[in-house]
């Protein structure tokens, strides 16, 4: 066993699937000889050399385009985008054209997009986004944002195996924060639209996913000492598709809900879940669902602002007695 | 460039011909059930461009990848697809090659390599990019070869997705079909540059300005970038120049076109144009041109009864189909 943060994994589980699959490459901006932004390519173009390794010109849409074509004849390309932020530049690539080909003519479209998303990290507006919703809004795709290294590994690995584009958001604030020890002889494959139950408890259930995940366990850790509030977490792991099954039994055992993600609340993946709750598991309720998310604003820069802006145990403390008191 | 049509053999020569026959005959009969009221969708036909769409894509070996656009119709003939599944998908019947989930020729066969264009203009380029590095990763010859209208020319994908072909040095022909028209837009509120193919340039690659009437410099020019883009030496850019000789599409009557160039290229209908060429040469008599064309109307004749009685989808199969196993 060796201990492997989070970053590691992600690439720990590209060199083991370009190692198991010829058809598996990379591209984008900086990955090369640099190791890309966040180095999480490093030392995979010495092993692989640069055609498998390809750095991309600062084209976001066609780093999307070419993985779309070269996914259309057989490939199993994982195209890095530096940022989330960038990702818009390439939408309509996303969109458009990989999300809605199989729907059209039944051709599979096996591509990975990895995207470094989340805050906390001072890069203001345009280093720091949760795009999530915009994806998992759009049928055909399907969207993974992984809290920790084992599950970074496993996502990744079931993402390049699956036959259709897969969104995968790596929260970069996680990366050398975040480790566990991980076989390095054992496969570790995670299923996509399988929920983690993290903790467990019976006063009360925080769905989350991504950073959220770890401030949810800090903030079950306070209600716990402070208010003797037993709280289960379940990491959705995978947004599309949603657990329901894995939401909706969580629900049914504590009747009460916070529910929180790093991005921005409106339209963002809290409501479709509360909604979820409210149609198929409303007598269950004891209490309104609450939503603990990021203000409806850009990110902002200055450190006093951003930490005001992002959700946080605290928060997540609050919500989860609000409920409770209800 | 010499007179590149003395090269090419007369096979090919009576091919082009039938080709443009038969994509504008087809298109004749995609109009005529437009106003019947069978297609519910849009109709966008390709009058006076055949000799660019047909041109280009006979250019190409089956292996090779193609990659057209809504106007393409004499492309789609030309790789070898069929009249009948283009009229099944047209009229969405359940037995089309997208079971009558999509519209107009956004028609992706893969028995024949043919991938089908979404709306948004230029996004197909950088996928037929990624169709040419895909395959040379597996280690085939295949070159893949992309249409763009003049205006599809000024939207960013066109320069992410040819710079990207250009550094990857990718098998991939652009082909600028320039029919002087963008939905209603001159080329004048397009873009100011003397031609589209001198962008070429501004990627390092070879840039072709050529006469879009005349199939037999397209199959020239065309083949030539094809080679050359098998043999590993990179991408092409190649501008045919035609006229839209239609509206946009066939709910647009052209009213804003000017009467006086559409005499013009009256003039240059590239299928009278080559034609006149095949009589001169004596590749083709006025019987043999009755023949062809006789052939294509029964085709079309028998491919129109079949489409019509082919079966509608069920309602039921919108839900299906999203994700691959």
């Amino acid at each position: 066993m060796a201990e492997t943060t989070y970053i590691q994994a992600i690439t720990d589980a590209m060199r083991e699937e370009m190692l198991r699959d010829p058809g598996v490459f990379i591209l984008g901006e900086d990955i090369g000889v640099y190791g890309g932004a966040f180095k999480v390519t490093r030392g995979l173009i010495d092993e692989f050399g640069e055609e498998r390794i390809m750095d991309t010109p600062i084209s976001e849409s066609a780093i999307i385009g070419v993985a779309v074509g070269a996914a259309l004849v057989g490939m199993r390309p994982i195209a890095e985008i530096q940022f989330a932020d960038f990702i818009t530049v390439a939408f309509s690539q996303i969109v458009t054209n990989a999300a809605t080909m199989h729907y059209r003519y039944g051709t599979p479209v096996p591509l990975v997009v990895r995207a470094p998303s989340g805050g906390g990290i001072h890069g203001g507006a345009f280093h720091s986004k949760n795009p999530e919703a915009w994806f998992v809004h759009q049928p055909g795709l399907k969207v993974v944002a992984p809290a920790t290294a084992r599950d970074a590994k496993g996502l990744l690995k079931a993402a390049v195996r699956d036959n259709n584009p897969v969104i995968y958001f790596e929260n970069k604030y996680l990366y050398r924060r975040v480790k566990e020890d991980l076989d390095a002889n054992e496969e570790v494959v995670v299923p996509l639209g399988k929920a983690a139950t993290v903790r467990g408890g019976g006063d009360v259930s925080i769905i989350t996913y991504g950073s959220m995940v770890h401030a949810a366990q800090q903030a079950a850790e306070i209600v716990c000492e402070q208010d003797q509030i037993e709280t289960e977490i379940v990491d959705l792991r995978s947004l599309q598709p949603l657990d329901v099954e894995a939401i909706l039994a969580t629900v049914q055992k504590t009747s009460r809900v916070v529910i929180t993600h790093e991005a921005n609340l409106t339209g963002g993946i809290g409501g479709e879940v509360a909604a979820l709750i409210s149609e198929h598991a409303f007598e269950s309720l004891d209490a309104p669902i609450k939503r603990v998310a990021a203000l409806d604003t850009p990110t902002p820069y200055a450190p006093a602002m951003e930490e005001y802006f992002m959700p946080n145990a605290e928060k997540i403390v609050n919500a989860i007695r609000q409920v409770v008191r209800f | 460039m010499s007179r590149p049509e003395m090269e090419i053999s007369p096979d090919i020569q009576i091919k082009l011909y039938t080709l443009m026959v038969k994509t504008r005959a087809t298109e004749d009969r995609i109009i005529a059930l437009y106003r019947q009221g069978r297609i519910v969708g849009g109709a966008y036909t390709g009058r006076g461009v055949e000799g660019t769409t047909v041109g280009a894509a006979l250019a190409l070996e089956p292996q090779d990848y193609l990659f057209p656009i809504h106007r393409d119709l004499g492309a789609h003939l030309a790789k070898g697809q069929s009249v009948l599944n283009i009229l099944l998908q047209y009229l969405g019947r359940g037995n089309s090659l997208t079971r009558g989930k999509d519209s107009g020729i956004h028609v992706t066969d893969p028995a024949l390599n043919i991938v089908g264009n979404v709306s948004h203009l230029g996004h197909m380029i950088p996928v037929a990019v990624g169709a040419a590095i895909g395959k040379r990763m597996q280690g085939e010859k295949v070159v893949s070869l992309n249409f763009i209208g003049e205006g599809g020319s000024n939207i960013g994908d066109f320069h992410e997705g040819l710079n990207f072909a250009a550094v990857q040095k990718a098998p991939f022909v652009l082909i600028i079909e320039n029919n002087q028209y963008a939905y209603s837009t001159p080329t004048h509120k397009g873009y100011v540059c003397k031609y589209l193919s001198d962008r070429a340039a501004g990627y390092g690659i070879p840039g072709h300005h050529v006469d879009g009437t005349d199939a037999l410099q397209v199959y020239a020019v065309v083949r030539e970038a094809v080679e050359r883009a098998r043999s590993g030496d990179g991408p092409s850019l190649i501008e045919c120049l035609s006229f839209r000789m239609v509206g946009h599409s066939a709910h647009d009557d052209a009213f804003y076109v000017d009467k006086n160039r559409m005499k013009e290229y009256e003039k240059k209908d590239p299928i009278a144009r080559l034609e006149k060429k095949l009589f001169e040469t004596a590749l083709l008599t006025s019987a043999q041109a009755a023949a062809i064309k006789k052939e294509i109307d029964e085709e079309i004749e028998n491919a129109t009864e079949t489409a019509i009685n082919s079966p509608m989808p069920e309602p039921h199969w919108a839900a299906e189909g999203v994700y691959a196993e």
